[in-house]
């Protein structure tokens, strides 16, 4: 199967890793894995800030980069989100974009929903002794209803214990620009989820969109509070690395 | 929040989320409706199709809404009762003020009514001397402290039980205890006496039903009852969209009204009324005025917000809401708070002094997922924001910063220059863990509460292009 992968600026920026444990998960499961080189952010920023020109551009380079994709994979729910809601409404009125648009959302996938949907996984070999929480980001959730298959595929993890997170469904207050244009409700939205995340006692947060999970880390790290953080597809891959280790100790 | 005294919507958050007591029972009473609502849901089973049926239901009524209008007006009329459109708050109070003079009125009781908040009835038939008496206990509360609604369906919300002593002892004239049952019933007897004695009874209407002209309250105190049965003359304000075809759809709205608000089945009382007293009719009023308010409503129909008059305010949307359980109803300055609050007011009243509000959302939708009649909030909120930029509302830096963005994303090349700079610039300020504590720009804001992450010193297509087409090698942590 051929998949093509959109990383969004925030994982190619920041973490790098991110996308590297897609890529090796895919490939594993078969997946002939390309990284279309001309894409862009997928524009989420401009259109939730009310620039809808700006999400257009960025729309359009993204369809023009994927255009020969069969299968788009994304590490965000927020962003494939984007791509499959609101890229068919910024180009309702226009004749020549609005079919390529609708086309393009309907081959994006969140990672894990791709995975547990489309590749069928119910089992990945790992193994990662700890006590994790997940945390639900809101349009991942909401936007894509996509809520079992994160947790399907963390719990193929030999050793990890997942406890579930109190008002797992309540936004961290990351919001985008929300999260500096309304510092001060957005810092006590961060702060409930850190209390709820300790409440779970677990060392361990996973998540699905990197932009929440640098909102909730940000916080921890100022608090100074020991907990990891990783994207869903980070875990998975640092598991299966674990697992092979145990299965052919070097030499 | 006094209503003489509006801050700034900055100042008025900072109020908020500096009062420990208001956030807690915020908190608190979130996580009761929350609950109440879940079992309700549960034990309808097929929510949904509940959510979908009354969605149609609304969604039709507002697109016939000059029909609909007309029907029960035609009805209201064809019972014995009169009718006023009113197009402005103006027109609304004018008419009321008109009411209460030919009536030589000294005293009208209210049961509660948004509408009323909206148009400020009680501020202004004080200018007159008529003495305005809020029956419901939560409105009456907050009128005692001279304050707005903070809650759609719980108006006194942010009040605890000392405030509320401390406000009725100082109509007593003695000091009350803070105990629920002896303040309810201080509360129950000061009633008592100004429903006998008011000349005019002033409601809301939860529902009208256009096929009969009957309106529909519901309430819990069973004050509404006794506002529009026992003074000789009884006002309905309502806003314009408040509408439902007939009682069947008037079964499916109102099935889901109390169930999303506070999780109940049904409230104490359900009260339908149809015209004024009748021959042989043992009570009622004389006389049922019905004033049909717009008040900005029409700004609405035909534009991206039309189905926020779906709206039956139930409050859904500030139980599940993250923002307004910080912040509370007074924060957001209008009489109708939290999602709902911050859609509607600047469509009833434009963005001038409301521009704040579409931003005081994260857009998580939880809003638009616990609204019972599907209206897409976080959706309109966007919109709302566009037609701001659209306006240059935005700040101009704002307005700068998204257009080097569109160009960055018209030009990969200047999208991938953009994503090396960024980690020039900000990886020396990194600490040993690679994180920020302080940023600088936009990130100032960011790094108040939280650290920053620096940029990894290899972009995932720098390691793409390297290797990772390749094959790649595993990385580490």
């Amino acid at each position: 199967m051929r998949v093509s992968l959109f990383i969004t600026c925030l994982s190619d920026c920041f973490f790098p890793r991110v996308g590297q444990a897609v890529v090796h998960l895919l490939r594993r499961h078969g997946c002939d894995v390309d990284f279309p080189l001309e894409q862009v952010c997928c524009g989420q920023p401009a259109y939730n800030s009310g620039y809808h020109e700006e999400a257009r551009t960025a729309a359009k380079q993204l369809i023009r980069a994927f255009k020969n994709a069969q299968y788009v994979v994304s590490p965000s729910g927020s962003c494939a989100a984007m791509i499959r809601h609101y890229y068919p409404t910024l180009f309702a009125a226009d004749d020549e974009w609005r079919d390529k648009a609708q086309q393009f959302a309907d081959k994006v996938y969140e990672f894990s929903q791709f995975m547990v949907n489309i590749l069928k996984v119910s089992s990945v070999d790992a193994c990662y002794e700890g006590r994790a929480t997940y945390h639900h980001s809101c349009h991942m959730m909401r936007g894509l209803g996509i809520y079992q298959e994160p947790l399907q595929l963390l719990q193929t993890i030999k050793g990890l214990e997942v406890a579930e997170l109190p008002y797992e469904q309540d936004c961290c207050g990351f919001g985008g620009t929300f999260a500096v244009k309304m510092k001060e409700i957005s810092e006590q939205m961060v702060d409930e989820k850190v209390e709820h995340i300790r409440s779970t006692q677990a060392d361990i947060l996973v998540g699905s969109d990197m932009a929440c999970l640098m909102n909730i880390e940000g916080r921890l790290k100022r608090l100074g509070y020991p907990v990891k953080v990783f994207h869903v597809a980070e875990l998975l891959y640092e598991g299966v690395q674990r697992y092979e280790s145990v299965q052919s100790p070097a030499v | 929040m006094s209503l003489s005294n509006p801050l700034p919507f900055k100042e008025r958050v900072e109020q908020a989320l500096n009062d420990p007591f208001l956030r807690q029972s915020l908190k608190n009473a979130q996580a009761r409706f929350r609950e109440g609502k879940q079992k309700a849901g549960q034990a309808l089973g097929n929510l949904e199709e509940w959510r979908t049926r009354a969605e149609a239901i609304r969604r039709h009524t507002i697109e016939h809404l000059d029909y609909y209008l007309d029907l029960f007006a035609t009805n209201v009329e064809k019972n014995g009762g009169t009718v006023f459109f009113a197009e402005t708050e103006q027109e609304a109070v004018e008419y009321l003020i008109r009411l209460a003079k030919a009536k030589q009125a000294q005293t009208v009781i209210k049961s509660k009514s948004m509408v009323s908040e909206e148009t400020h009835v009680n501020h202004r038939l004080e200018e007159i001397g008529v003495e305005a008496i809020e029956s419901d206990l939560g409105e009456y509360i907050i009128q005692l402290a001279k304050e707005m609604p903070s809650h759609i369906i719980a108006p006194a919300i942010h009040k605890n039980r000392k405030q509320i002593a401390q406000l009725f002892s100082a109509v007593a004239g003695e000091e009350l205890p803070e105990d629920t049952s002896a303040l309810t019933r201080f509360a129950r007897h000061q009633l008592r006496d100004k429903f006998l004695n008011a000349n005019i009874g002033i409601s809301g209407c939860n529902f009208a039903v256009a096929e009969t002209g009957s309106i529909v309250l519901v309430s819990n105190e069973g004050n509404a009852r006794l506002t529009t049965t026992l003074p000789k003359t009884h006002v309905v304000m309502m806003g314009m969209e408040r509408i439902v075809p007939t009682w069947e759809d008037l079964d499916a709205v109102l099935s889901l009204l109390p169930r999303s608000a506070t999780g109940q089945k049904i409230t104490s009382y359900v009260t339908a009324l149809t015209g004024p007293r009748r021959e042989n009719d043992q009570d009622g009023p004389e006389e049922m005025h019905v004033i049909i308010v717009d008040n900005g409503r029409s700004n609405a129909l035909g534009t991206d917000y039309q189905s926020i008059l779906h709206c039956i305010r139930c409050g859904a949307c500030l139980n599940v809401c993250p923002v307004y359980r910080h912040i509370g109803g007074h924060a957001y300055g209008s009489v109708y708070p939290g999602p709902i609050g911050a859609v509607l007011t600047p469509v009833l009243k434009g963005f001038d002094q409301w521009e704040e509000l579409p931003y005081a959302s994260s857009l998580c939708g939880a809003c638009t997922e616990a609204c019972p009649v599907k209206i897409p909030l976080h959706d309109m909120l966007i919109d709302l924001r566009r037609d701001e930029v659209g306006q240059k509302r935005s700040p101009w830096i704002e307005r700068l910063a998204f257009r080097l963005f569109g160009a960055a994303m018209k030009y990969p090349a200047l999208y991938r220059l953009g994503l090396k700079m960024a980690k020039y610039l900000l990886r020396p300020q990194a600490g040993e863990e690679g994180f920020l504590n302080k940023g600088p720009g936009p990130l100032k804001a960011w790094t108040q509460a939280r650290d920053f992450p620096a940029p990894a010193p290899e972009s995932f297509r720098e390691w793409w292009e390297r290797q990772g087409r390749h094959g790649g090698e595993p990385h580490g942590r």
